[in-house]
């Protein structure tokens, strides 16, 4: 929200809010942050909170530098503060792979990884993965074969199907089936990004 | 998701000092189920220590046992050449748990710290013994198809999701704990716990103690194994019923054996009445038969759950001739 589409009964800011409803948290809730905010000195307890964390990584081969919370996720932090929005956030549990990317070469979950837990790493995301305009070969491929149909998953089954490859886990279509299984697609395309993955693969092209 | 203050450690020592100082700071390793149930209001530790960076990932034979450091990704010892030769059901195990992304970060540590849970213990309006002792179990006349059908309690028919658990109670795996007064060694079958009159307690390691690795006797039963879980869609689900079974064969006759059940228990069911019968006997369809059977006894359904009474003596059959046509 941009400070002039404030309504003038709202809260100027974040902390402001918490403070108000921490009383209302810690009766709903009940966690021992809340209750003891609520008791002590709530300033003083939320300050140390929402003390920030410095945080080297390195995101499709650009050095960043940032402080972060430690309860953002990778996946936030990527889409929030970098504006890397080709990662999707799907289900936000470690259930769809829809924010697959790589964390030092290999696949991840970014929504289960906190951002401070990747100190140092070397993460690359879908918009890493082409070099400059000429697609990656798994791009290709996805849109050759209509590996997808609403688009949502397609970065995700993206990062996974070349980390598949890698892994030398694509000997088959089953074996591709069992190493794609993180991967959900609501829309059906299996049979379709199976074939993308079998066309890379035996394609022979570096991934 | 409720913040919490963040520390790194890259010692086991400070690790372990760390969390005498605060009653209400957790370990984080790959973060897995900590960080999902944490988004889901079922937990909220006021400080998360990252282990990530303290040295336990070695795989490693050390003279006749094969030892695993609490932080080797599931990935890490699912694909370890040592593994895959000389504990080939482990490996097998942990390839049917998970995803290929969640293995690549999830602990062996981790896998065993897993919560037993279901459900209601992530339903944070429902009552559940596990999460809030005392509200109540929502699970036993409630939603139960996944649950328990051995060792229940009243309190509680939640099972313990890990494959990789249940192949580590069937090798007769050691685990290593570090203490503030030093290390202690417990036997894996001994580690997770039965729910009782205390659900909210899945294993029996201390306030204070670190899982530092696991120690598992080379054996003879890397020939004839198999891994079988049966579950609602073909990969990437919870086991329904899982069965870890490996035996040595001579002549077609069992000298030693090792069976376990995932899916049906608070914690790995070691099956211990099958192993003995089936000791010194012919590796026969109507022994496998005996054998199952056995494994029934004492199993209690819940309702939704039945089909597990049935399911569970076809999975070890199953598994059991599976283990037997590797020959």
């Amino acid at each position: 929200m941009k400070p002039s589409d404030k309504k003038p009964d709202q809260g100027d800011s974040r902390r402001d809010f918490l403070k108000k409803s921490s009383v209302i948290t810690a009766i709903a809730l009940t966690p021992g942050i809340a209750v003891k905010a609520a008791e002590n000195n709530v300033d003083e307890r939320f300050a140390e909170l929402f003390e920030k964390i410095p945080l080297n990584l390195t995101v499709n081969n650009k050095a960043y530098q940032a402080s972060v919370e430690p309860r953002v996720t990778l996946l936030d932090y990527l889409r929030e503060e970098l504006h890397l929005t080709g990662t999707k956030k799907g289900c936000d549990h470690g259930q769809c792979g829809a924010c697959t990317v790589h964390i030092d070469g290999q696949r991840v979950n970014s929504c289960l990884s906190l951002a401070v837990m990747n100190e140092g790493k070397k993460i690359t995301t879908i918009e890493g993965l082409a070099d400059g305009d000429k697609l990656h070969p798994m791009q290709e491929a996805f849109i050759k074969h209509d590996g997808f149909q609403c688009g949502y998953c397609t970065s995700g089954q993206i990062m996974s199907a070349v980390a598949c490859i890698r892994e030398g886990h694509a000997g088959s279509r089953a074996e591709i089936s069992e190493y794609m299984s993180g991967n959900i697609c609501r829309c059906g395309a299996y049979p379709n990004i199976v074939d993308a993955i079998v066309e890379v693969k035996e394609g022979g092209a570096t991934v | 998701m409720i913040n919490f203050q963040y520390l790194r450690t890259t010692s086991a020592k400070s690790a372990i000092a760390l969390l005498l100082k605060d009653k209400n700071a957790k370990f984080l390793a790959g973060g897995t189920n900590l960080i999902d149930l944490m988004k889901r209001g079922v937990t909220a530790p006021e400080k998360l220590i990252d282990i990530n960076h303290v040295p336990l990932k070695q795989i490693e034979q050390v003279g006749n046992k094969i030892h695993i450091g609490a932080l080797a990704t599931n990935t890490a010892v699912a694909e370890h050449a040592l593994i895959k030769e000389k504990l080939p059901l482990l490996s097998w195990a942990l390839q049917a748990g998970a995803s290929a992304q969640l293995r690549n970060v999830a602990t062996v540590g981790g896998n065993m710290m897993q919560r037993t849970r279901c459900g209601y213990f992530y339903d944070t309006e429902m009552p559940c013994n596990k999460r809030q002792p005392g509200t109540g179990c929502g699970a036993m006349e409630g939603f139960n198809r996944m649950h328990a059908i051995f060792g229940t309690s009243e309190k509680c028919i939640a099972v313990h999701p890990s494959d990789m658990c249940v192949a580590l109670a069937a090798l007769d795996a050691e685990v290593v704990l570090a203490g503030n007064k030093g290390e202690r060694k417990m036997a894996f079958k001994d580690f997770h716990r039965l729910a009782g009159d205390t659900p909210q307690l899945d294993n029996n390691l201390k306030a204070d103690e670190m899982i530092i690795r696991l120690e598992i006797p080379v054996n003879n039963l890397a020939k004839n194994y198999h891994y079988l879980k049966v579950r609602d869609r073909a990969s990437y689900a919870f086991a329904l019923v899982s069965v870890a079974a490996a035996f040595e064969l001579n002549n077609n006759k069992i000298t030693d054996i090792r069976l376990a059940m995932g899916g049906v228990a608070h914690k790995p069911w070691r099956l211990t009445a099958s192993e003995d019968f089936l000791k010194g006997k012919e590796a026969s369809l109507s022994n496998f038969e005996k054998a199952a059977e056995l494994a029934m006894q004492g199993a209690k359904g819940f309702g939704e759950n039945n089909f597990k009474l049935k399911l569970a003596p076809n999975t070890i059959i199953e598994a059991l001739n599976l283990a037997k046509s590797k020959s």
